[in-house]
């Protein structure tokens, strides 16, 4: 049974092209409309002045009870708006939407704390505006405070917590809200990965619970992990929706700026100089199973390809490797070797379970009698490779640059018996 | 829980029928909101609620100097100048403060605003508590200068609670629109203040409306509904020596209601996009 049934929902925005800050003053307004008297070009004016920006266009969806959806897409595309409509917190320009159902919505964590209250008051207060009643609150309370492990300080302003303590008693108490939808927003952006770890769990007490879940998220991992459905939005309209696997592929294949392969058949007109001409640099990744993307466990083939035109050059590949970010994660070089005149290619191979998920770019110096470089080519190829876990309940970004396999194991060694 | 089915339709210009209900509902909200309002009021403050005391008890005495000392401005006679100063700025002052809280109260909570919904019209409902409390203090200290003055208090203080009413809607309405209005253009926020000290005068508190009798432009000057509200809670409080017309207390809840009905249209009409405009 659908509790969610959005038609045509569309959002329009009016951007002041004129102003600032997002208020105007009333001056500007007076002055504007005298000019506008003034003015013959009174369209254009109001043209150049006003623009329009469709947030959402078109939407239309339905979600059934139980569907845990995730939602997808680039910042921009609209994905809080919808989170912002469904919580009756603006509403559409056009369509109309039908809810069964009581809804709540997580958009922040902590929403409304007065800094000068104590976690205690704070905890009645943040309940109250998250639409429990006294007698809900009352009956969590302990449980609350216990999630979010601020016994010692119930008594004290929250303006003297820690940003941590802060976060986990807002979650806490979003928690223990118990509606029949629930809309989450990004809150898992926050907070360290021991809290993350619990907001996630909590999660999925709620979506295994039967109730409904929409959670808005740049963290596919945990997408993939809680939701049994997806949207993908892009520039405001729903161009995907589907199983999650599907959708995530679909939308990571769209999002990445990964470069495989770059190749010149024509001699004349490829990158390079007089001794060395590249010809084609390609990454070609041993797919797992009947997935098309790279993900923590595949194995990449590299292969260069270059023409060498200077007989008897003594010539060797010195490879980078970098994170998107720009930090150097090795180095590696062949033997230096010398080459006939005509097409020479090095092939290097990546293992799986060896880089950590993330996205990678790799440059390519072509080196002659090991020292000098005859060409180089930055960002030859660029490729992104996706989490994946298994056996875990932990779906932060994992850390490091690399995630290897190591031979790294626990025993007993000891036993002791009692007497 | 509660196992009732709950529809919700969400639509452009949503005024959807469940909104009264909804702000009933919400009630237990009002009253926490009300609460915050007041326990963080005098946070961190040395004098704390003294200030609520210190306030009008001041504003009197300078008032009292100034108009009847200095100006020689004459009050309804038979009755002490200061109990005539103290009476109109007790109910003067829960409008001010009202007003001006209400204007800015959904600024105030921008932050809830934008991330969470309940009826927009509780914010300024709740922002309403910290000027009762105002009052209520104003009001204890003028009951303690009629004893001073020995003037008891009047057996028409029973009509007391409508006038407070009376002021509760004048400043909801006024306020309303104001805090819509403030959402888009923070030009109010600069109007407010001005608009506040400039009803100080033009309103019967330190002096009495039968200054304004005879004159070309007292109907006019009743057409305010706090000339109307004023004298009639002074009326109240020291009886029939007030200069008052109770035929006034029709066109002044004309007025108010109607200010209230149309400020509270607007708001309706508006509360629904508040966000795109904070």
């Amino acid at each position: 049974m659908p509790v969610i049934v959005a038609e045509n929902i569309s959002k329009r925005y009016i951007i002041d092209h004129q102003r600032k800050n997002g208020s105007s003053s009333l001056r500007d307004i007076v002055s504007d409309q005298v000019d506008k008297l003034f003015s013959n070009k009174k369209d254009l004016s109001d043209f150049a002045e006003k623009e329009e920006f469709w947030a959402l266009q078109d939407v239309n969806f339905s979600i059934d009870q139980g569907d845990r959806i995730g939602i997808v897409g680039h910042n921009g595309a609209g994905k809080s708006t919808l989170l912002k409509i469904l919580s009756r917190i603006t509403e559409p320009t056009t369509g109309q939407i039908k809810i069964e159902g009581r809804i709540a919505s997580l958009l922040e964590v902590g929403t409304g704390f007065h800094p000068e209250l104590t976690g205690r008051e704070n905890i009645f207060l943040n309940g109250a505006i998250l639409g429990m009643s006294r007698n809900e609150i009352k009956q969590s309370f302990d449980a609350i405070v216990d999630f979010a492990g601020v016994e010692k300080f119930l008594d004290t302003p929250v303006k003297r917590y820690s940003s941590g303590m802060y976060v986990r008693l807002g979650f806490a108490i979003a928690a223990h809200l118990n509606p029949e939808i629930l809309i989450v927003d990004e809150v898992l952006a926050v907070g360290d990965t021991e809290f993350q770890k619990k907001c996630l769990g909590k999660m999925r007490d709620v979506s295994e619970s039967g109730r409904t879940l929409l959670f808005v998220s740049h963290n596919l991992t945990a997408i993939q992990a809680l939701c049994n459905k997806s949207f993908y939005f892009e520039k405001g309209r729903l161009i995907d929706q589907g199983e999650t696997t599907h959708i995530v592929t679909n939308y990571l294949s769209k999002v990445s700026h990964k470069t495989l392969e770059k190749h010149w058949d024509n001699m004349d007109n490829a990158p390079g100089n007089d001794q060395v001409r590249v010809k084609r640099f390609k990454l070609f990744p041993e797919y797992q199973d009947d997935l098309n993307h790279i993900d923590v466990r595949t194995p990449m083939n590299f292969q260069f390809e270059f023409w060498n035109l200077v007989e008897g050059a003594n010539l060797n590949l010195s490879m980078h490797l970098y994170t998107f970010t720009g930090e150097c994660i090795f180095n590696v070089g062949t033997q230096s070797e010398p080459f006939a005149k005509g097409l020479v290619r090095g092939t290097c191979e990546i293992p799986g379970n060896f880089l950590n998920d993330g996205s990678y770019v790799v440059s390519m110096m072509i080196v002659k009698d090991t020292s000098t470089v005859l060409y180089n080519m930055e960002e030859a190829l660029i490729f992104d490779i996706e989490d994946y876990r298994e056996n875990v309940t932990w779906y932060g970004k994992w850390p490091g640059y690399i995630r290897p396999q190591l031979n790294f194991s626990i025993r007993q060694t000891e036993h002791v018996v009692n007497d | 829980m509660a196992t009732v089915q709950h529809t919700t339709t969400i639509k452009a210009g949503g005024s959807e029928k469940d909104y009264w209900k909804d702000l009933w509902l919400n009630r237990q909200l009002l009253w926490i909101l009300s609460k915050r309002d007041i326990s963080v009021r005098y946070k961190q403050t040395l004098l704390g609620i003294a200030w609520s005391v210190l306030r009008p008890l001041m504003t009197t005495v300078v008032m009292v100097f100034v108009f009847s000392y200095l100006a020689k401005v004459k009050g309804d006679p038979e009755i002490p100048y200061p109990l005539t100063v103290l009476s109109g700025l007790t109910i003067w002052t829960f409008f001010a403060n009202t007003f001006t809280q209400i204007s800015s109260s959904i600024l105030i909570n921008s932050n809830l605003v934008s991330k969470v919904y309940f009826p927009r019209l509780l914010m300024p409902l709740s922002s309403v508590a910290v000027g009762f409390v105002d009052f209520l203090i104003t009001f204890g200290i003028f009951l303690l200068a009629t004893l001073i003055f020995r003037y008891p208090v009047s057996w028409q203080v029973v009509f007391l609670p409508c006038f407070i009413l009376l002021t509760f809607i004048t400043s909801l309405g006024f306020g309303l629109f104001f805090a819509v209005l403030n959402v888009r253009f923070r030009d109010v926020g600069q109007l407010i203040p001005f608009l506040v000290q400039i009803g100080f005068y033009i309103c019967p508190i330190n002096y009495s409306s039968s200054l304004a009798k005879g004159t070309w432009f007292e109907k006019y000057y009743n057409l305010n509904p706090l000339v109307g509200i004023i004298e009639g809670f002074r009326w109240c409080l020291l009886g029939d020596k007030v200069y008052f017309n109770p035929n006034s207390l029709y066109s002044t809840t004309v007025i108010s209601f109607l200010i209230l009905i149309l400020s509270l249209t607007y708001f309706r009409k508006k509360e629904n996009t508040f966000v795109d405009h904070i």
